[in-house]
């Protein structure tokens, strides 16, 4: 009876804290750099069409259909439907004077996804059809 | 006892189901990706991208889609239409279940929604040439407006009519990727 009632409370309290801390850890500096470096990578390379034109190619394979893409600003939206929906904006922009640096950021129904695998895999998959290697960014 | 088993299994279930994660092949090369890409390009010997991606838009004129937004820059065209989805074999089930149970209420798929991207990007292979890829994305709405389907089509007979259509629309030969 008492483990019972243990277990009922603190299940209440994990119920309650679970996705309201991880939300509010968004806007607190020290994670936000973390979501942003995991976010983002570097390429050796300046041609940004180039790169744009393989985000959109990585996309499709991934199953996405794309919603909307500017040239000029390198950004690209996506959408995934598999019983589910994912949204995903990608935008590239030159970095120094030898790269050029792609973020990625998504969103799975109404949660914005924020598991580093999800990104390193979209990632591995971008350098894949680039023929690139993807560098962190620091 | 019984009542406070309950609160547990419920707390149980709430905090499995509280935040969402995302399916782990959500952002996974399947293992049809390639066969999915081959079902869903074709190569054109040309190397007029504007000319490809305005047959396409032309194309999906003459299927009834309207455009959303195009990127020449990039070789990207949107497109969308809404659709019929009453399917008669869904209705007469539907009349079936309701002359069981009584339940005049019973839902079947009504309308749905569906998303292109055509996209033209120049052969990595074949200098000169261009790889012109489709996708088509559907939602399905039932007579409650609940969605029932949201999905990528992957029919074959889709993408082969999609393309024998382009291919006359540019009066060039397609070849597979």
């Amino acid at each position: 009876m008492n483990i019972l009632k243990i277990i009922f409370v603190s299940m209440l309290a994990l119920t309650m804290t679970a996705c309201v801390s991880t939300r509010h850890k968004i806007i607190e500096g020290g994670n936000q750099v973390k979501l942003r470096s995991m976010q983002t990578r570097a390429f050796d390379t300046t041609d940004k069409n180039n790169v744009v034109r393989n985000v959109i190619a990585t996309l499709q394979d991934l199953n996405f259909v794309i919603d909307k893409a500017d040239a000029d600003l390198g950004t690209v939206t996506a959408t995934k439907l598999s019983g589910y929906q994912i949204k995903m904006t990608v935008s590239v922009r030159p970095k120094g004077k030898t790269q050029t640096s792609v973020r990625a950021n998504a969103q799975y129904n109404l949660e914005p996804i924020q598991d580093p695998v999800v990104y390193q895999q979209f990632f591995s998959a971008l350098q894949k059809s680039l023929f690139l290697t993807a560098h962190s960014i620091e | 006892m019984n009542y406070l088993r309950y609160c547990v299994v419920i707390s149980l279930l709430l905090v499995v189901s509280g935040c969402q994660t995302v399916p782990k092949d959500a952002f996974k090369l399947s293992a049809t990706s390639l066969q999915d890409r081959q079902l869903q390009s074709r190569m054109y010997d040309t190397a007029d991208e504007i000319a490809l991606l305005s047959a396409g838009i032309h194309v999906l004129q003459d299927l009834g889609y309207t455009v959303d937004e195009t990127e020449k820059n990039l070789g990207l065209v949107t497109a969308s239409k809404h659709a019929d989805a009453v399917n008669s074999g869904q209705i007469a089930g539907a009349v079936f279940l309701a002359l069981l149970t009584g339940n005049v209420q019973t839902a079947y798929d009504k309308e749905q929604k569906i998303k292109v991207s055509f996209v033209t990007l120049p052969s990595k292979k074949e200098k000169g040439k261009y790889i012109a890829r489709i996708t088509f994305q559907r939602t399905v709405w039932n007579t409650q407006g609940q969605i029932t389907t949201s999905e990528t089509v992957k029919d074959k007979e889709i993408y082969n009519g999609f393309f024998d259509k382009l291919s006359k629309s540019v009066f060039l030969e397609a070849h597979q990727i």
